[in-house]
């Protein structure tokens, strides 16, 4: 596996950091890579533009920050319109059809998916949304085996939810796996 | 084994690296951006006998782990910014006393409240001199989450050993970000115990009458032994002296006994250093950038390498001018307006040659930072 820098983007309080937490802790708790997650801090949990950044590879990783990324998700308008400028070319680009209008033509292969709506329209709870755009992410990237997502939110998710969760990651993976 | 791989904050790692080097004891006061060691020590600790006291302000908790130490617990607190300077006072007491103990500062920018949630290396000096009056320190840093852990068992055993705070320089970026750690077996790393006297309960214990090797062994405050420690001068006996002899005597020692062991307290990492015609200085979040630099420059063939310093108080003066004697440029990557790089240039022949690739916005310095830099000193342009 070739290293791949990943940049996860929207708003506080849509579970963007989560996520990236978990695919991290997937890659490394169970598919034996490295990782690094970082993320900007400050009153972003509260709102406003939010921003992690992952790094996955096989070697020894140094400089956390991801300055142009491979696979980069964008769940606002914003987080859309900041960051598509820095994807790298050729690279994978995900959005959530309901609150990212695409309008710039990058060498990316850009991924519209209806995450947030195919949610609500199936489960009912906005709060399973980041675990439907990691179903998403997989489906359309095979960055990881969903088995190894699941187990990461399972270890992350009271017994209780975790149903709800993979319900979500199930439909982000098929959702994209319809896509392609 | 599972279970030993974590994927976690460097926080979190310092927290595991206390654990295991037999914390007994935590007082804090939360403040971004090490937080999360108390935090996580809040619940560590109580789960294994320890004890876990959240107090009111930085000052207090300091003073309490200074307490708690001389009880025979070890002991330890973290902060950033301000925090640090507020527990100044406290650890010149501790140096004093020669309580062990052991302070995170998990650095974030300043003066003052500064930039709470972005990273810097600003606190390299008063992690040196904040606290008044001659004295000497142990610092120690660490880049990433095994090294945080190593350092914080270290962090422990050299305040057992030279019986002194300790200071544990951390920094946001490292602090904050998430990594692989595997926590390691049981006896895989050494722990330094208390030197306790043994001396029985009938038998005068003079608590600070060096042995022969020039340690002092120490007795349980509240335990076996009644012996007075006072921030004033002091006697064999712990009790306040203005003798010239006496003075002059306990200043050196507290002095020396760090300053004459510098080689044992020292520790670095060479990354590409062998034959390297361009050496970065670096520690910390910093050394990480340094390290990428340097990697992907050697495959094209140009000799860079990077002097990863673990220790920095007592500053490792003689390895710096030795591993840097052959170079023709030095860089020093910090963040923060060259306080490491007064070091580096105090001992290399050329100081000329050292630059300072820093960066003080709260961002993390990257690679190309430093690249550029580099292209300059090598006369090859931006």
């Amino acid at each position: 596996m070739k290293r791949v820098r990943i940049v996860f983007s929207g708003s506080g309080g849509q579970g963007v950091i989560t996520a990236a937490i978990i695919l991290a802790e997937a890659a490394v708790i169970y598919a034996g890579k490295n990782a690094v997650q970082s993320q900007s801090y400050g009153a972003a949990a509260r709102g406003g533009a939010t921003r992690s950044d992952i790094i996955i590879s096989n070697n020894d990783i140094h400089f956390p920050g991801v300055i142009q990324p491979n696979v980069l998700v964008c769940l606002t308008q914003e987080a859309y319109n900041l960051y598509s400028p820095i994807i790298r070319p050729g690279g994978t680009l995900l959005t959530d059809s309901r609150y990212v209008k695409t309008t710039r033509n990058v060498d990316a292969r850009q991924t519209e998916l209806p995450m947030y709506d195919t949610v609500m329209e199936q489960i009912g709870k906005p709060i399973v949304f980041n675990i439907c755009v990691l179903g998403a992410l997989i489906g359309s990237t095979e960055l990881l085996r969903p088995g190894a997502l699941i187990k990461a939110v399972a270890d992350r998710v009271p017994k209780n939810f975790l149903e709800l969760n993979t319900k979500a990651f199930d439909l982000g993976l098929s959702l994209a796996q319809d896509n392609l | 084994m599972k279970n030993k791989i974590k994927f976690i904050q460097g926080n979190e790692a310092c927290v595991e690296g206390a654990l295991y080097a037999g914390i007994d004891f935590f007082a804090g006061y939360p403040i971004t951006p090490s937080t999360e060691i108390m935090e996580h020590l809040a619940r560590r600790l109580p789960e294994r006998g320890g004890k876990f006291i959240q107090m009111e302000d930085e000052i207090a908790s300091m003073c309490a782990i200074i307490g708690a130490s001389l009880t025979g617990r070890k002991s330890m607190t973290a902060t950033s910014g301000p925090g640090f300077s507020l527990k100044q006072e406290a650890i010149g007491y501790a140096c004093m006393t020669e309580i062990p103990c052991v302070i995170a500062n998990v650095q974030r920018g300043g003066p003052s409240t500064g930039n709470p949630t972005h990273v810097s290396q600003g606190d390299v000096n008063q992690a040196r001199w904040g606290t008044h009056g001659d004295h000497s320190i142990i610092a120690l840093t660490a880049s990433n989450h095994q090294d945080v852990f190593a350092m914080t068992v270290d962090a422990f055993n050299l305040a057992e050993t030279y019986r002194t705070p300790v200071i544990l320089l951390l920094d946001e970026a490292v602090g904050h970000m998430r990594e692989k750690l595997i926590v390691p077996e049981e006896g895989e790393l050494e722990i330094v115990d208390r030197l306790r006297t043994a001396l029985g309960r009938d038998v005068d214990y003079h608590p600070y009458l060096p042995r022969e090797d020039g340690r002092l062994p120490m007795s349980d405050f509240g335990g076996e032994h009644r012996f007075n420690v006072t921030g004033l001068f002091h006697d064999m006996w712990g009790f306040p002296s203005n003798n010239p002899k006496v003075i002059n005597e306990l200043l050196r020692h507290l002095v020396d006994k760090i300053e004459n062991n510098v080689q044992a307290i020292t520790r670095y990492k060479e990354h590409c250093l062998d034959d390297a015609e361009y050496i970065l200085v670096s520690y910390g979040s910093s050394a990480r950038s340094a390290i990428h630099l340097a990697k992907s420059r050697r495959n094209r063939g140009e000799k860079i390498g990077v002097l990863e310093l673990q220790s920095l108080w007592p500053f490792p003066t003689e390895l710096v001018r030795e591993k840097c004697s052959n170079a023709k440029a030095v860089l020093v990557v910090e963040m923060n307006m060259g306080q490491v790089l007064a070091q580096v240039k105090a001992a290399v022949e050329k100081p000329d040659r050292v630059f300072l690739a820093n960066r003080i916005d709260g961002k993390l310095i990257t690679p190309s930072d430093i690249k550029k830099l580099l292209r300059v000193i090598q006369g090859r342009g931006v």
